[in-house]
């Protein structure tokens, strides 16, 4: 039977099928929310074999490291170069310690790095649960007793949010260096004005500690995006694909998102 | 990869780590110049704060002995009180006296101590009681006009 | 038959979504016998393992395992009762990041606490048992279909289970390792006292090994017996699958209306 000769018309069609994505939409969000619990409930069963989860922090983490490193490096290689070219027109180039510094711990350090770590490591984490899925690996996991989001997905999940924060705490460190490198070294800042400048005004448990607490945010907003849409995924070739497409399109999202909110509680009163 | 090469790397890569965490604390913030750790709070009421913000800092002889924690409106007096820790290892006496300055023509706004000559000293919570407010440029110039103007007609004369 | 069944299906019933797959299917599967279940591609054979293995839920009706309900188990007696249970996924599903060893020795290591010593002896005998015990250091994606057959086979039967299931164990695999293969499901079956049920379409094969076949169709069990039976039944289904017939009770084409009709003009549509 056609759809023309007894379906609605094209108006009504147009808001069944908004009316279609949005319960798609929302019984998703409700599947993640429930995946989200039960990995959490799984979590203390996997912790209960660390071994599992410092395999992917070696696997998130340190292999990472040499990516996030270099990125951090050149971001503060730029921002000391962009920052002297601002600053020296107003007499205040030794003020390029607190910008290379305040600008890498509370931003681009947690953004950047997350952003990084998501393409390189959470890609990867979903390719790998969405194959796993695919090739029925997951299910026979589950038919041998042995749970497959306490043995694969929880270990990875946790792997991600150990390995975040401290790449990021890497990421503003090398950025800093990347920055003195520019801005002391070649271009001759004064080397006292700049630390001295940069401590006055960094403060540690309102700059730094925010910005650790950001990348810890950004590390479980990752993983778990990383492991629902691997979890998630059609068992085909175009359904890994396509999560893999998904991770990385989302997590910068909610990397972006969630930055603004968390900002804005962290320094509102700073104003 | 054998089982110690893996827990080897994951090793040297959360040292790596908190290698960098320690450096940001101690290197680019001020974790280890400024330990407020033991600070005590004072007290003083401006009848005007000007630009002074939570955090700005504290300085005596222009070194930074504290910084401000918060700045509320009193409902009663009409002045803004403004609460202030201060790293525990200085002490002031009891008639120091607090302004609000400002480094630089345009620069921040901070607190400024003066220390008097009192024996006794400040006790944690003390109220400072001799302040002098921020200068507002706006309310300098239209004195400063104000003047000249009600001098202009008297010198035509 | 004899009234000891290890599996019991009662009258069961199963949907995905709104579309049903098993309506009424009654089986029983005695102990320590090899049954296979048969029928065309996409008759509900692997939805029917997944519900003996618990991983799908009926939506009517009951499967017995042991005497005990699959269906209403909780998740941990669920569990207990998958480590009693080997199961031979159709591509074998081994974990390809581990070796060949270390696959065929997960469930020894997840579910128990042996030594690695023991642990590594109990290993190479399956191996053995499947003829690869030289192949324990490959890898997965260094192992032929045939092969990884018999990794699979050796990994399901690694904890000496009561019941093996297998899910077209002869799908895509040369007429040599097709026999290996069928050899070593009626060896391994005696040799451990297990029972086996084994999902397949490849009656030639199965002919030779089994005791007991069930054939399905739609949901629905078609016909039953041993061997010898359905070498000899009339039963049109039957006889269209002995003897690979293309057209029969089950038709060439899938429900389409009239070519003539889908051809020649819309005018014709129903």
């Amino acid at each position: 039977m056609s759809k023309r000769e007894s379906g609605p018309g094209p108006l009504l069609s147009t808001i069944a099928s908004i009316g279609h994505h949005v319960t798609d939409a929302l019984q998703r969000l409700g599947f993640a929310s429930r995946f989200f619990v039960m990995l959490l409930l799984c979590s203390g069963q996997s912790f209960r074999r660390p071994n599992l989860t410092i395999r992917e922090i070696y696997y998130s983490g340190f292999q990472s490291l040499l990516i996030i490193m270099v990125s951090g490096l050149f971001i503060g290689m730029v921002l000391g170069m962009q920052g002297y070219e601002t600053l020296q027109r107003y007499g205040s180039a030794d003020a390029l310690g607190i910008l290379v510094a305040l600008s890498l711990v509370r931003e681009l350090g947690p953004v950047v790095a997350a952003l990084l770590f998501a393409s390189r490591a959470g890609s990867s984490i979903t390719a790998e649960i969405g194959l796993m899925k695919a090739t029925e690996q997951l299910t026979a996991m589950d038919m041998m007793a042995v749970n497959p989001i306490a043995r694969v997905v929880a270990p990875r999940f946790w792997g991600g949010v150990i390995s975040m924060p401290l790449l990021a705490a890497l990421f503003s460190a090398t950025g800093v260096f990347g920055g003195y490198l520019i801005g002391v070294v070649f271009i001759g800042v004064d080397d006292g004005a700049f630390w001295s400048q940069m401590q006055a005004s960094v403060d540690f448990r309102y700059d730094i500690w925010s910005g650790i607490v950001k990348s810890f945010v950004f590390g479980v907003a990752v993983s778990l995006i990383a492991v629902f849409e691997g979890y998630d995924a059609l068992p085909t070739a175009e359904g890994v694909s396509s999560s893999i497409k998904s991770t990385v399109v989302k997590s910068a999202l909610a990397i972006l998102a969630l930055d603004f909110v968390l900002t804005s509680f962290m320094f509102r009163e700073a104003g | 990869m054998s089982r110690k090469l893996l827990d080897l790397w994951v090793g040297f890569f959360v040292a790596l780590g908190l290698a960098g965490v320690l450096f940001l604390a101690l290197k680019v913030g001020n974790l280890s110049a400024a330990n407020f750790s033991e600070a005590y709070p004072l007290t003083a009421k401006f009848a005007n704060i000007g630009g002074l913000k939570v955090r700005a800092p504290v300085k005596s002889a222009g070194v930074v002995v504290g910084r401000v924690a918060d700045v509320r409106f009193d409902p009663e007096t009409y002045e803004a009180v403004v609460t202030f820790s201060i790293d525990g290892r200085y002490h002031f006496p009891k008639d120091t006296f607090a302004l609000i300055l400002t480094s630089g023509l345009l620069g921040e706004q901070y607190i400024g101590l003066d220390p008097g000559g009192d024996e006794k000293m400040l006790k944690p919570g003390d109220v400072i009681a001799k302040t002098q407010s921020a200068v507002v440029l706006e309310k300098l110039i239209s004195q400063f006009m104000f003047n000249k103007a009600s001098e202009g007609p008297a010198a035509n004369q | 038959m004899p009234a000891d069944n290890l599996v019991e299906i009662k009258d069961l019933d199963f949907a995905y979504d709104d579309r049903p797959i098993l309506n009424g299917i009654s089986m029983q599967i005695p102990r320590g016998k090899v049954v296979a279940i048969m029928g065309g591609s996409g008759c509900g054979k692997t939805t029917l393992l997944r519900l003996i293995g618990g991983q799908l839920k009926p939506s009517r009706g009951d499967v017995l395992v042991d005497g005990r309900s699959v269906p209403r188990l909780k998740d941990d007696e669920l569990y207990a009762l998958r480590r009693r249970m080997g199961m031979l996924f159709q591509f074998g599903a081994l974990f390809t990041d581990i070796s060949v060893f270390d696959n065929v020795a997960y469930q020894m290591r997840e579910h128990t606490d042996l030594p690695e010593e023991l642990i590594r002896d109990m290993v190479l005998m399956k191996l053995n048992a499947v003829g690869l015990r030289g192949a324990h250091q490959l890898m997965p994606a260094e192992l032929s279909g045939g092969m990884a057959r018999r990794v699979a086979l050796a990994r399901a039967i690694a904890l000496d289970p009561m019941l093996i299931m297998y899910d077209e164990p002869f799908a895509g695999l040369d007429p040599i390792s097709l026999g290996v293969i069928g050899q070593l499901i009626r060896k391994l079956n005696d040799a451990l006292g297990a029972t086996t049920i084994m999902v397949t379409h490849d009656i030639q094969e199965s002919l030779l090994i089994v005791d007991y076949i069930y054939f399905m169709s739609d949901g629905k069990v078609v016909a039953l017996g041993t061997p010898d039976e359905i070498r000899a039944s009339r039963h049109p289904f039957v006889h269209q699958f002995v003897f690979a017939e293309a057209d029969g009770p089950v038709p060439f084409h899938y429900p389409a209306p009239p070519l003539a009709h889908e051809l020649l003009g819309k005018g014709a549509r129903p």
